[in-house]
């Protein structure tokens, strides 16, 4: 108990007095995921807005699959980009395997499915009250998806911020296609992965204190906007 | 049918809707040989739930495409078009969320209106509405009454030659009531033709002109309105008038 109080107080050290490892690989870990999660908007935004409002045949399909892509298990992502980007894979010619991008591709993987659809169904829920109105407005099908987007602003902030929160979080796939390079690909979880079984734990700890300091912040912002969100929504009523 | 203002020979109805026809699974929803709305309004809508008077006002604005039949303004069947210069506005406002403002702006922006004469047209309008110095103000924290105060603002912002109301006040108390039916009367003073449905008979007589009674998907009347309040020619006209017409 004592040996733990100890490495807790090394732990809380290394956070306060600005340790350039610690702190490095933090700043790496939010560059990856941060990276991560604004691609995956560009991707899953216009997507998921186009599967509110678009009607074709498998629609439905597409959704349940969507859906499902949300649960996708981060070491079989990892696996997968690995295969991708492995020397004889099909990208293998970009030499990407073991570095940050590769990282950053395996997270977009993991969180394009969960933008993509909360925006659908953000959009498809704002669309059902809009659509008449709109068109009354004159605004066509095309051209009310800015307008669902951004009067759909706080539930989108919302799925971004539990995207960053699976990113942030995620060890299984990052280890995988970043290899856990020192001073290279090395993130939170994963050095809290490698420093646990080297017997580390003043690091491990330090890490793990910043990443659970995230995600609770990431969780309170959440919170924060959804009240804020029912809060408009009771007033209206 | 009788003593609504005859027509010059060809001379168009404002809105016209010749066989429209809606049905689902089998059962007739609409089903209306003519409709000729001209002179200067306001028509009020009215029948009993499910008569088809919501269906009607949809497919006049075109929101509702029919299974059969045709609408058209002023001799022209309705579109796009012909929507723009129309307005309608909803038992429940649908705002936007954003400020009361924007709401107006984003009708404007759309018939690119410069900025400044924006600004002057959302000032104009919001001291119409008596939302002066609300601008700023989220307007989904409005209450019912200035909402629905604003969607008619933002149906009118464009001046549109026609504006259509489903059931605007029936979720309002009378004040707000009466406030929304003095914006509607100035509406038509300044020559908006207005086409409102309503379930409230003290609402009709106070704004009618005349009167289209529907039931079950058909028109049993179309009156002036002190005609139909005084005399209804048709059975469903005077059952409705006793309370005794359901469905």
């Amino acid at each position: 108990m004592q040996d733990f109080a100890q490495e807790f107080t090394t732990a809380m050290t290394l956070i306060l007095t600005g340790d350039s490892e610690l702190w490095a690989i933090v700043l790496l870990s939010l560059q990856v995921s941060v990276m991560a999660v604004l691609i995956a908007a560009v991707i899953g935004m216009p997507l998921g807005a186009a599967l509110a409002v678009a009607r074709f045949p498998a629609r439905r399909l597409v959704i349940v699959l969507l859906n499902a892509l949300m649960g996708l298990p981060p070491v079989v992502v990892g696996l997968l980009v690995y295969l991708v980007l492995s020397r004889s894979g099909p990208l293998g010619v970009l030499q990407l395997l073991y570095t940050p991008t590769a990282m950053i591709v395996a997270q977009v993987v993991l969180v394009m499915p969960i933008i993509a659809a909360l925006t659908r169904q953000t959009v498809e829920t704002l669309d059902a009250e809009y659509a008449e109105q709109l068109r009354s407005l004159g605004v066509s099908r095309l051209a009310s998806v800015p307008t669902l987007l951004w009067d759909g602003r706080i539930a989108l902030a919302t799925a971004l911020l539990a995207g960053f929160g699976r990113a942030i979080a995620e060890v299984g796939a990052v280890i995988i296609v970043g290899g856990n390079i020192n001073h290279v690909t090395r993130v939170m979880t994963t050095t809290i992965a490698l420093e646990t079984s080297k017997g580390n734990l003043a690091l491990a700890l330090a890490l793990g204190v910043i990443l659970i300091g995230m995600a609770i912040s990431v969780t309170g912002l959440v919170s924060l906007l959804s009240l804020r969100q029912e809060g408009e929504a009771m007033r209206h009523a | 049918m009788r003593d609504l203002p005859v027509l010059e020979m060809g001379q168009q109805p404002m809105i016209e809707a010749e066989g429209l026809r809606i049905g689902r699974n089998g059962e007739r929803l609409l089903d209306l040989r003519y409709l000729a709305l001209d002179g200067p309004g306001p028509t009020l809508i009215m029948g009993p739930n499910g008569a088809g008077k919501s269906l009607l006002l949809r497919c006049l604005h075109g929101l509702i495409a029919p299974d059969a039949g045709q609408v058209r303004q002023d001799g022209v069947p309705i579109g796009a078009e012909s929507r723009a210069r129309q307005g309608m506005v909803f038992q429940t406002p649908v705002l936007l969320r954003r400020s009361v403002a924007a709401n107006l702006d984003y009708v404007l922006k759309r018939h690119r209106l410069t900025r400044a004469r924006r600004r002057a047209r959302i000032e104009a309008l919001l001291a119409e509405g008596g939302l002066a110095g609300k601008g700023r103000q989220s307007a989904r924290s409005l209450s019912g009454g200035e909402g629905q105060r604003l969607a008619i603002l933002r149906a009118l912002a464009t001046e549109p030659d026609v504006l259509f109301l489903d059931e605007p006040t029936s979720a309002l108390d009378p004040a707000a009531t009466q406030d929304i039916e003095a914006m509607i009367l100035r509406a038509a003073r300044r020559g908006t033709r207005i086409v409102m449905v309503t379930h409230d008979i003290g609402q009709a007589r106070r704004l009618g002109h005349d009167i289209v009674l529907m039931h079950q998907g058909r028109i049993a009347e179309h009156s002036l309105a002190h005609d139909f309040f005084d005399d209804p020619q048709s059975q469903a006209g005077r059952r409705f008038l006793a309370g005794s017409l359901v469905l």
